[in-house]
């Protein structure tokens, strides 16, 4: 089985990417760049797995949507993670998601509870572009006064989705666009409006 | 594995140089250093309980032709685990074994027996035979 290596330099690189991620998630909607060199087994993108490599353990389940599923990627997952990849969204702390326009319903996924809101799951979408596609005009904490962003594929009725996770606070899921080499973030806390 | 591991890392460096050219090979997973927990059991059959905590250094090296090998050494010396690894790896790979076995198994097999023996020797020469005199009671 060709097992394709890790990061090269596992502290340096799981640090700036988890600066990326963190500036993403603090910033909604602003892109944040995630460079590496990682070749991992398709149909992982390389963004998904620099963010796999900087946040999974072995204490975070990860679910996988239907074509990720694979032996070649969850044995990449599991040497260099340790994380359990698991059947149940549910059980999920993070959800890798290859074609996010069919991406289950949001509350198919651990949504967290009133006391631990924390105990949600965190789903990496893997989009092919961060340039193209719908605008998405977002406000919320973390934003100065609106931003865009745009991607694609994304679910058709995301807006809706949105919504709905977002009448949810504090519990609700984050959301991690990735594309190879770029993050942006759409956490719980933001809010969709239509007005350009 | 067991040969590997007691071998100095200086000694491993050499005789790999000596193994050259060696096949390409990638690092799979850079050396690293943790903790590992160690069990213990009383008695042999005990329940288990945790002992403490060994430094161990790990690595992972895959060669060209995917051979996987692995290092595991007590200790923080990363490059012996790399070297430890490289050589696990080409103990599998068909085309290399012989050469390694005779190369770098056979000297370090040698060498460690040998300091086993002087051991062995140094502790024996300071043997006490404890008897007990037989005291006649006539």
């Amino acid at each position: 089985m060709a097992l394709s290596p890790g990061f090269a330099d596992p502290v340096l690189e799981a640090q700036s990417a988890f600066r990326s991620i963190m500036e993403a998630s603090a910033r909604p909607g602003t892109v944040c760049p995630l460079d590496s060199t990682l070749a991992p087994p398709a149909p992982l993108s390389r963004g998904a797995a620099v963010i796999a490599l900087t946040l999974f353990d072995q204490d975070t389940a990860v679910w996988l949507d239907a074509p990720l599923p694979g032996d070649d990627l969850t044995y990449w997952l599991r040497f260099h993670t340790r994380a359990p990849v698991v059947t149940d969204p549910q059980r999920a702390a993070f959800a890798i998601l290859s074609r996010p326009e069919q991406a289950p319903p949001f509350d198919a996924f651990a949504l967290g509870t009133l006391e631990y809101p924390d105990r949600s799951t965190t789903l990496i979408l893997q989009v092919d572009s961060l340039e193209r596609g719908r605008p998405l005009v977002l406000t919320g904490p973390g934003i100065k006064d609106r931003v865009t962003l745009r991607a694609e594929p994304l679910p058709a009725d995301l807006p809706r989705r949105l919504a709905a996770n977002r009448a949810l606070f504090p519990r609700g899921i984050d959301l991690h666009l990735v594309t190879g080499s770029r993050v942006a973030a759409l956490p719980r806390s933001v809010t969709l409006t239509d007005e350009a | 594995m067991a040969v590997l591991v007691e071998a100095e890392r200086q000694e491993l460096a050499s005789l790999l140089a000596g193994l050259e050219p060696l096949p390409a090979h990638e690092i799979v997973r850079q050396p690293e250093t943790g903790l590992v927990m160690l069990q213990g059991r009383i008695g042999g059959d005990g329940s288990p309980f945790n002992l403490g905590e060994a430094t161990v250094s790990r690595a992972v090296v895959r060669l060209e032709s995917g051979e996987m090998g692995f290092g595991y050494v007590l200790g923080r010396d990363r490059e012996k685990a790399r070297l430890v690894a490289l050589c696990d790896a080409l103990l599998q790979s068909e085309s290399c074994r012989p050469a390694v076995e005779a190369k770098i198994l056979a000297p370090l097999r040698e060498r460690i027996h040998d300091e086993h023996r002087q051991v062995a020797a140094r502790t024996a020469a300071t043997r006490v035979d404890f008897f007990t005199l037989v005291r006649g009671d006539n």
